[in-house]
């Protein structure tokens, strides 16, 4: 294996890796602070109990994204000096406040896991919100450097050099906003179609499980929401790349010809040698309008542009086909959702409606890996969007295809452990036995629970810790 | 007049210092876990466990705020670093992966007991390897072997820069300062008397070990680093400084004799620091020794500028955050006062 290509490899399955963790630790804060939230509001120990449980699943999924995390700050330079030699000063603001941030959330969210007896309910929640606004912030500000290298702004190009650096500038570069919105929303939107899917197959076994029924009750609202944003958000993203990366869309879109009234593609097979995309539905005039709001505007194809200057058409193309696909399909699951519990909450007991939501399990998590490979692979071969080359920024050092190896196998089993254990602390979720001893242990809702009470309600449950 | 790129460089020490305090210390509690042994050896690893963690991945980040002021900042240095030393930096990694995975997948076993077992063991083991590694890093960069060429380029064979006695002789410095931290620590942490008995021999051996490893590599650092050598025995600061340092490990040394737990942590804690804080000073005004000075490195003051003020305005919520997280978990002498079951009797 060539080590350009292995550099690029650990990198891209690194990040990989990474990203589903760090969407998981973004956006569980949120669902465990309203469980929390309720559970303080109503007494009700079940939404304590979910609380509990979901932030057991959160921390184990948060320690191996915050190392994996830790081997992508190094990765940046390991694999890439020369890029970070450049672009270190100019991506600094973000990723500075990026530090802060993650340090904020790793110390709040070590309060919100140990902390549940030491310190107030209402101190315990508010530590669970910082640890919601903190990973927010932090996704924010990683998505805002990795905005710049798509949008490169803030500085002087003099003699090969990155000069005169505006950092501020540099930060809030034109794609910064929409990049950022797009993930935000797309983290919560995924891991709230994850949990209500895990929870809806829970249900499938135990219908009756007020445990699960809850917990759906959370998530499915969230997955709604974001599920109904995300499209207009997306639609945003896609005009700003229209606008910075005419090469990328057209990428996306199997788009070769510049034309006027450009049509959208569903589906699809690009062909970079004979310069056309075979097999695809064509909708005359919707890609100009979705790229300049004007069904007669015109639309740069890749032919415009120099062949070597092309990413990989063909695996931006169907990336591409894959995020639209699952966003449309979770659009579709929410409607129905919508249309399901205003028809006199028929949501828990329609058993093909939980069955879908567990077939829509993954999609969330599918529509961000082939949406990051959209962005990566559609800046190819830039590192540095018309500035610096991928293959300009890789390290002098040979044998990247060790490193590579070995990586990819640890994660490989990182991987297969956390699920494993995710799935045992989900199949030890509390049955109806244990639900009712835990109600009959809580104090009536007219008392606010207290911290200095001792704590009964987690003693019966096989795995309390 | 304080330049801002000094400024950077005093705050990248402090980060350091704090990580090694801190962070470090936890890699000791990997090391004495792996190195449980007695009859009590089953609770001095719940100790070691119950300590580490709700404040590891807090301690953890230190090292990534390095990282980031270095390439934001110094990005020749960092460059030049992660260059150089790709194959140590790419096995500390690797050991701060398993590390961090294993000890939360040990924590959050939900009853599986095999995996439980194993997932402690890698934690123990990549707690050694881990700073072992680092240090010979550390020890690297000082040695004076990392050349930058005219044009910008790192002359490496990825190798013989930290290939070396001296290098390894730092990396035991550094395993042996952990050990030392983490028993120290547990001598105040630990809930019964015998368990501190134990730390506080395990925190006598490791001081002992600390002072052979520093003689080590002092002798080392006569032939191969240059810098050091000259740093610790010629400039005007040196003397005085290593006395104090000499000092503060005497009375870490008496106290933990006399069990005096508390003085003992302060101590150890101000050695510590002071001996990174000597090797910070040794190696002024270089960050990679001979061709990468803190100024030439330097970004651009419009880069340092805004990075300075928005350390600055983070600081302000992360030290009272990072206070408080200390402040439950690690509550000081006065919450201390009722004296344990073991202790009364």
């Amino acid at each position: 294996m060539e080590d350009l290509l292995a550099a690029r490899s650990q990198m891209a399955m690194s990040l990989a890796f990474h990203i589903i963790l760090a969407v998981v630790g973004m956006a569980m804060p949120l669902l465990m602070i309203i469980a929390e939230g309720r559970w303080l509001r109503t007494g009700d120990p079940i939404f304590r109990e979910l609380a509990k449980r979901w932030a057991r699943g959160t921390a184990i999924i948060f320690a191996v994204g915050a190392v994996s995390g830790t081997v992508l700050s190094f990765e940046l330079g390991l694999l890439w000096p020369t890029f970070m030699e450049h672009a270190g000063p100019l991506v600094g603001m973000p990723f500075s406040l990026e530090g802060f941030a993650f340090f904020l959330e790793a110390i709040f969210l070590g309060i919100y896991l140990y902390g549940w007896e030491r310190i107030s309910p209402r101190a315990h929640w508010l530590a669970g919100l910082m640890v919601l606004l903190c990973g927010t912030a932090s996704g924010i500000f990683v998505v805002t450097a990795n905005a710049w290298m798509n949008a490169p702004t803030g500085f002087d190009f003099i003699d090969g050099q990155f000069v005169n650096i505006r950092p501020w500038e540099a930060m809030f570069n034109p794609m910064w906003f929409t990049q950022c919105a797009h993930m935000v929303i797309a983290a919560f939107q995924s891991v709230a179609f994850a949990v209500a899917g895990i929870h809806a197959a829970m249900l499938l076994r135990e219908h009756r499980n007020t445990f699960h029924r809850h917990a759906i009750a959370i998530a499915l609202p969230i997955a709604a929401i974001t599920a109904l944003a995300q499209p207009l958000m997306g639609d945003l993203l896609a005009k700003a790349t229209a606008e910075n990366q005419p090469v990328k869309l057209a990428a996306m879109e199997g788009h070769f010809e510049t034309e006027t009234r450009a049509p959208l593609r569903i589906f699809g097979l690009p062909d970079e040698d004979a310069r056309t995309t075979p097999y695809a539905i064509e909708i005359p005039g919707v890609l100009s309008f979705l790229a300049y709001g004007d069904f007669d505007a015109e639309v740069r194809g890749l032919n415009d542009f120099p062949r070597d200057e092309w990413p990989p058409v063909a695996i931006v193309h169907i990336a591409f086909q894959i995020m639209v696909a699952s966003g449309m399909w979770m659009l579709a699951i929410s409607l129905l959702g919508v249309f399901l519990s205003w028809r006199r909450r028929r949501l828990f007991t329609a058993r093909w409606y939980l069955w879908l939501l567990v077939i829509t399990a993954p999609m969330g998590i599918i529509a961000i890996e082939a949406g990051w490979v959209v962005t990566e692979v559609g800046r190819q071969p830039w590192v540095i969007q018309g500035y610096m080359r991928t293959a300009d920024a890789v390290t002098p050092m040979t044998n990247l295809v060790v490193p590579f190896t070995v990586f990819s196998i640890l994660y490989l089993v990182l991987s297969v452990i956390v699920v494993y254990l995710l799935w045992r602390h989900v199949f030890q979720s509390p049955d109806l036995d244990t639900l009712q001893t835990l109600k009959d242990a809580a104090p009536p809702a007219s008392e606010p629970p207290r911290a200095d009470t001792p704590d009964t309600s987690n003693a019966p449950l096989p795995d309390s810790d | 007049m304080l330049e801002l790129p000094m400024i950077v460089a005093a705050i990248i020490v402090l980060a350091l210092i704090v990580y090694l305090l801190t962070g470090g210390a936890d890699f000791g509690g990997g090391i004495w876990y792996l190195f449980a042994t007695g009859e009590r050896k089953d609770a001095q690893r719940r100790a070691l466990t119950d300590a580490i963690a709700p404040i590891w991945e807090a301690n953890h980040v230190w090292l990534i705020l390095v990282v980031v002021l270095l390439f934001v900042c110094f990005p020749p240095a960092f460059a030049a670093i992660m260059t150089a030393l790709h194959i140590p930096l790419t096995l500390m990694l690797l050991g701060i992966v398993l590390r961090g995975s294993a000890f939360a997948f040990q924590s959050y076993s939900a009853g599986a007991h095999r995996l439980e077992r194993r997932s402690a063991r890698v934690f123990a083991i990549a707690s050694v390897i881990t700073p072992f590694l680092l240090g010979i890093c550390a020890g690297a960069i000082a040695s004076g072997d990392i050349r930058r060429l005219e044009s910008g380029a790192i002359d490496t064979n990825f190798i013989s820069e930290w290939l070396q006695p001296f290098p390894f002789a730092i990396g035991a410095l550094t395993l042996a300062l952990c050990a030392f931290l983490a028993a120290v620590y547990m001598t105040v942490e630990a809930d019964t008397a015998p368990l501190k008995d134990d730390f506080r021999r395990r925190a006598l051996w490791s001081a002992l070990a600390t002072g052979a490893c520093a003689f080590a590599a002092i002798l080392l650092a006569m032939r191969d680093a240059p810098l050091v050598w000259t740093g610790l025995t010629n400039a005007r600061w040196a003397i005085p400084f290593q006395l104090i340092t000499a000092l503060a490990a005497l009375l870490a040394i008496a106290a933990l004799w006399t069990r005096r737990f508390h003085l003992a942590r302060t101590a150890a804690a101000l050695q510590v620091a002071l001996i990174l804080l000597g090797w910070a000073l040794a190696q002024f005004p270089y960050l990679v020794y001979p061709d990468i000075r803190i100024t030439e490195a330097a970004a651009e003051t419009a880069v340092l500028r805004p990075v300075l003020i928005a350390l600055a305005l983070g600081s302000a919520l992360l030290l009272p955050a990072f206070v408080y997280l200390y402040k439950i978990f690690k509550p000081g002498p006065s919450a201390h006062t009722a004296p344990s079951p073991d202790e009364a009797a």
